[in-house]
């Protein structure tokens, strides 16, 4: 085989990643998109769940200048070049939290907690961070 | 580890993966090719410069597959495809040349 | 009594440190929100009606700084709560007997 051709994987699992801390305060919200980006890699079935303060890592117009760390808001607009497409936000965390949809940097599907729930209950693996 | 260049020290980690992003320059990247082998064709420095774009937008080292489906997008099915990237870059397009970029190791890449 | 300065880094949707600040804090001192605490300074938020309920007897103050960084600058604050930067932060150190950081 030459180096640029690849298997594809064996076993495709799904697996969920649920985000429930705000940016920058914890290095939570770092790790777990890095997590997830590299997951993507591997070809599994990957969903991204904002929940609670997880929906503030998605707020547009981050500016870290102050603060002096890396913005990382950009990358969540390379979820769709890692194939990740698979992106529910919480209805009840961001009404709770004075946010709505046009407040988020990249395309979401907004879900109540029990349709949210029901699409958590499918999964194989579900990490929360 | 640590490159040398001009009497001046840039420091790397031990995979030759510059620690400051921001003491990257061009002639660095020369020397950095140079320790990988690879001579900087005007199609070297294309996939280079793109991925310093995409560093800049997206604040990410993209992993292999990401980065010939983005160069794909942007530069056309003659380039963005695994053998013209393997051909420029014979271990590894995301590695080698963010190496030569100045970026981290690509994420998504063990 | 002295006054204190009472320093809320994390978010009140995560921990309780406001919550119990607000509940100890007394009459004439201040509280800084900072890191994570400033979504408690959002008008929108769901803590909004928390903080203002105290708002004669506390002086509240928010990190501008941190404000940016999360990406709020667009968002209202409650009316009220002024926004300090880096400077204003080490001058209310100054002028506050004590600080106390909720941890």
């Amino acid at each position: 085989m030459e180096p640029w051709e690849e298997d594809g994987p064996e076993v495709v699992k799904r697996f969920m990643y649920v985000n429930r801390r705000a940016p920058y305060g914890t290095i939570y919200a770092l790790e777990c998109l890095e997590v997830v980006l590299i997951a993507a890699a591997f070809d599994q079935d990957v969903s991204v769940v904002f929940v609670d303060d997880g929906v503030c890592q998605l707020k547009k117009d981050q500016d870290t200048t102050a603060i002096g760390m890396k913005n990382f808001s950009n990358t969540y607009r390379a979820l769709d070049d890692y194939d990740v497409e698979k992106i529910y936000v919480e209805k009840e965390s961001l009404e709770a939290r004075g946010l709505t949809e046009e407040d988020l940097i990249i395309p979401v599907e907004v879900l109540a907690a029990d349709q949210l729930g029901d699409i958590m209950a499918q999964q194989d693996v579900v990490i929360s961070s | 580890m640590a490159y040398e260049l001009n009497g001046k020290t840039f420091e790397a980690d031990e995979e030759g993966y510059l620690v400051d992003i921001s003491a990257w320059n061009e002639d660095l990247a020369v020397l950095i090719a140079e320790d990988e082998n690879i001579e900087m064709s005007d199609d070297a420095w294309e996939v280079v410069n793109f991925l310093r774009e995409y560093y800049e937008e997206y604040q990410i080292a993209p992993a292999v597959r990401v980065l010939t489906k983005a160069i794909k997008k942007k530069l056309g099915a003659d380039k963005g495809n695994s053998k013209y990237l393997y051909e420029l870059f014979p271990y590894g397009p995301a590695k080698q040349a963010c190496k030569i970029a100045g970026l981290p190791k690509p994420t998504g890449c063990i | 009594m002295s006054t204190m300065l009472h320093l809320i880094n994390k978010s009140p949707f995560d921990r309780n440190a406001l919550d119990t600040c607000l509940r100890l804090a007394k009459t004439g001192s201040s509280v800084l929100l900072l890191e994570d605490g400033v979504y408690a300074a959002m008008s929108g938020g769901s803590y909004a009606k928390a903080v203002s309920d105290r708002m004669g007897e506390l002086t509240f103050y928010v990190l501008g700084p941190d404000v940016s960084a999360r990406g709020l600058d667009d968002k209202p604050l409650i009316d009220g709560i002024d926004v300090v930067d880096y400077g204003g932060f080490v001058d209310l150190v100054v002028e506050h007997e004590t600080a106390q950081s909720w941890l």
